[in-house]
């Protein structure tokens, strides 16, 4: 019982920095931007977290730098791709490889400084439950951040207007902005939020995770995020279950090697990327509605005509 | 376009003719010695050990040597541009310090003839490309010992990046070690398939803690399983450099490397003109594997056992591997009072009977 409760907690840290990353990214590819430089702003999200938290010597100060430097991060590619209207795919990369780069600059200061374990939130009593309420009632705020995330954004695109005027600038620019709403300006917003996400899971890694700084530290996580989006048919609850799945079929298959189990490790080491791909296309195998999910204009420039 | 390509050629030849005269003026300058790195000298370990070798032959020579180093190469087409450039540049003595650049160093080599080339952890040698390691499994197998004395739940945990002969070696030599002193002990590997990836080394690191092990070791190149040693309170051996600054407390010790001396002894040969191939494999002995200070855990008597082994290594008296040993399926490998060849150790692709788990092959 307890090394199923260990494991578990285990699946909520590796997969918490997913939910963020993928949560945002869902978010700027609703509004038609295609930004391939998760894995950037993640680790410039990982980097500023740190030295924000080093710095003011609070963690509140931290997130938040971490979440403004994704932002930063997503507004720069904005300034690329919505302003002078740049391929999308070219400025993702570069985006990626200028933010390990900056991260790398940043950091140096911060290698081989030490931050003290993460504060959980115990909530009082519940968390005293036996299994549930460590599991449930005891873990830090950021998780609990994520999940309310995902809610919100499931809510926000799918129950209020604004969310339908993004999705309607991710299905049709042209259309949206025959109509008289603002294209680049909300694609703006909604790229910034996905940066502002992505630098989250970034703090996430350096400040929970870990907790420490070391250059390239994201290693890949910014790339699985971009698949989970597409993977989980830019459904943000499906974008949580890929990511738990993900998490979970790490933390396992780590667990598995260590019981002494007779697999070969290249085997389950491979496991959670087909696990999670082969369960998110066998859902959402459904073409039409993948279809109808799928952002028309998903990396499409716009270019206002009138 | 027939005569701008004309004109481009022409400007190579110009640029080349430039670069040989440059060349031939430096002779009389400085030695001109150049380092490629694989990481970045910040890691806190394998390129950050690198890098002070650097530094101990710049204090070493002053200004007879003109000392440069790149960071960051990546270990493909990439080496080979970084070390052909610092060739032409009109270096002397390159040293490329990753397994991976093996192959680069060897075909840059065949074109600079005069120019001398080291490289770190590989096999292949040419008239100028001597090649240099260290026995890291002697340390490892101190560690083992020291872990077993440590461990109160008679388990090891040890995080591994890629079953090659380097990494295997170290798994039983640590295994061999702690089973001196605790017959029964258990060694739990986990491969995180990876040399870097500070998340998924934490993860792999909770696991095993979770499973019941006590002391970690890793070869794995971050200080990700350290830290988390420190939080939960157990104990951990650092790698390549010492981590006591992010497990003050859960450190027992670090297996360094140290490549100072061989790296003043290779610039001095080319000075004096001796300089010739050659294979080095040095160890505790030569001082190229070291022991960081042990951490306020290691108790009098472990200290001392450790120290008494490390001599017994230093002395000859004592190899890591020596028979009676067993593979791990239980056919004979080494008879009794047998020590492993180099060759045999450098090629080691099995476990020895008594380490648990299955190596991926």
């Amino acid at each position: 019982m307890d090394l199923l409760l260990n494991v578990l907690l285990g699946v909520v840290v590796a997969a918490t920095p997913l939910v963020f990353a993928s949560i945002g990214e869902l978010v700027a590819e609703k509004s038609g931007v295609l930004n391939l430089g998760v894995e950037g702003m993640m680790i410039v999200g990982a980097i500023a977290a740190f030295a924000g938290t080093v710095a003011s010597g609070s963690y509140v100060v931290g997130i938040l730098t971490g979440a403004l430097a994704g932002a930063a991060m997503a507004a720069l590619f904005g300034v690329l791709t919505l302003t002078l209207m740049s391929n999308q795919v070219a400025c993702g990369l570069a985006l990626t490889l200028f933010g390990l780069g900056l991260s790398a600059l940043i950091g140096q200061a911060y290698s081989g400084v030490s931050l003290p374990q993460f504060p959980r939130l115990d909530i009082p009593v519940l968390s005293e439950i036996p299994f549930v309420g460590p599991l449930i009632f005891g873990q830090d705020a950021l998780v609990y951040l994520s999940f309310a995330l995902v809610a919100a954004v499931a809510w926000f695109l799918t129950r209020t207007r604004a969310g339908l005027v993004l999705r309607a600038v991710g299905e049709n620019h042209d259309a949206a902005h025959g109509i008289g709403y603002p294209v680049i300006a909300i694609r703006y917003l909604a790229v910034m939020f996905g940066g502002a996400c992505a630098g989250l899971g970034g703090a996430y890694l350096s400040l929970v995770q870990t907790p420490l700084w070391v250059e390239k530290m994201t290693a890949g996580r910014g790339w699985i995020a971009l698949a989970l989006v597409v993977f989980a048919s830019w459904r943000p609850l499906r974008v949580l279950g890929g990511a738990y799945l993900f998490g979970g079929i790490t933390i396992m298959q780590l667990h598995s090697q260590a019981l002494g189990l007779k697999i070969d490790a290249q085997i389950l080491s491979m496991l959670p990327y087909i696990a999670t791909i082969v369960v998110l296309v066998v859902i959402s195998r459904d073409r039409v509605k993948m279809k109808l999910n799928a952002p028309s204009c998903l990396g499409k420039v716009f270019y206002a005509t009138s | 376009m027939k005569r701008a390509f004309r004109m481009f050629a022409a400007l190579g030849a110009a640029l080349t003719l430039a670069l040989g005269a440059t060349a031939a003026a430096q002779a009389a300058d400085p030695l001109k010695v150049a380092f490629v790195y694989v990481g970045p000298i910040g890691d806190h370990g394998w390129s950050y050990q690198h890098d002070v070798g650097r530094k101990a032959v710049e204090r070493e020579f002053g200004d007879k040597v003109k000392v440069s180093y790149v960071e960051n190469v990546s270990e493909g087409p990439d080496a080979e541009r970084v070390i052909a450039q610092l060739a032409q540049g009109g270096a002397d003595l390159i040293f490329t310090t990753s397994f991976g650049f093996m192959n680069p160093t060897i075909k840059v080599a065949s074109r600079f003839p005069k120019v001398k080339f080291e490289h770190a952890t590989g096999f292949k040698t040419a008239k100028n490309v001597s090649i240099y390691n260290a026995r890291f499994y002697e340390g490892r197998y101190i560690a083992g010992i020291i872990s077993a004395k440590l461990s109160k739940t008679g388990t090891i945990g040890y995080i591994a990046s890629f079953p090659i002969p380097e990494v295997v070696m170290g798994i039983n030599a640590a295994y061999l070690g702690a089973k001196t002193v605790n017959p029964d002990i258990k060694i739990k590997t986990i491969w995180v398939s990876s040399w870097f990836d500070p998340g998924k080394e934490s993860d792999a690191a909770k696991a095993l803690a979770d499973q019941g092990a006590d002391v970690l070791m890793q070869h794995t190149d971050s200080p990700a399983a350290m830290k988390f040693a420190e939080e939960r309170g157990i104990h951990a051996f650092g790698q390549a450099s010492d981590m006591a600054a992010f497990g003050p407390k859960a450190q027992l010790t670090s297996i360094l490397d140290d490549w100072n001396y061989y790296y003043i002894d290779r610039v001095k040969a080319v000075m004096d003109g001796t300089w010739a191939t050659k294979d080095t494999w040095d160890g505790l002995k030569e001082k190229m594997v070291e022991l960081a200070p042990y951490g306020p855990a290691v108790p009098e008597d472990v200290r001392t056992l450790a120290d008494a082994t490390k001599a017994k290594i230093i002395s000859g008296e004592l190899h890591p591997f020596t028979g009676p040993i067993n593979k791990q399926d239980g056919s004979p490998w080494l008879k009794a009072g047998e020590k492993a060849s180099d060759k045999d150790l450098l090629s080691m692709n099995f476990f020895v009977q008594g380490v648990e788990g299955s190596l991926p092959k």
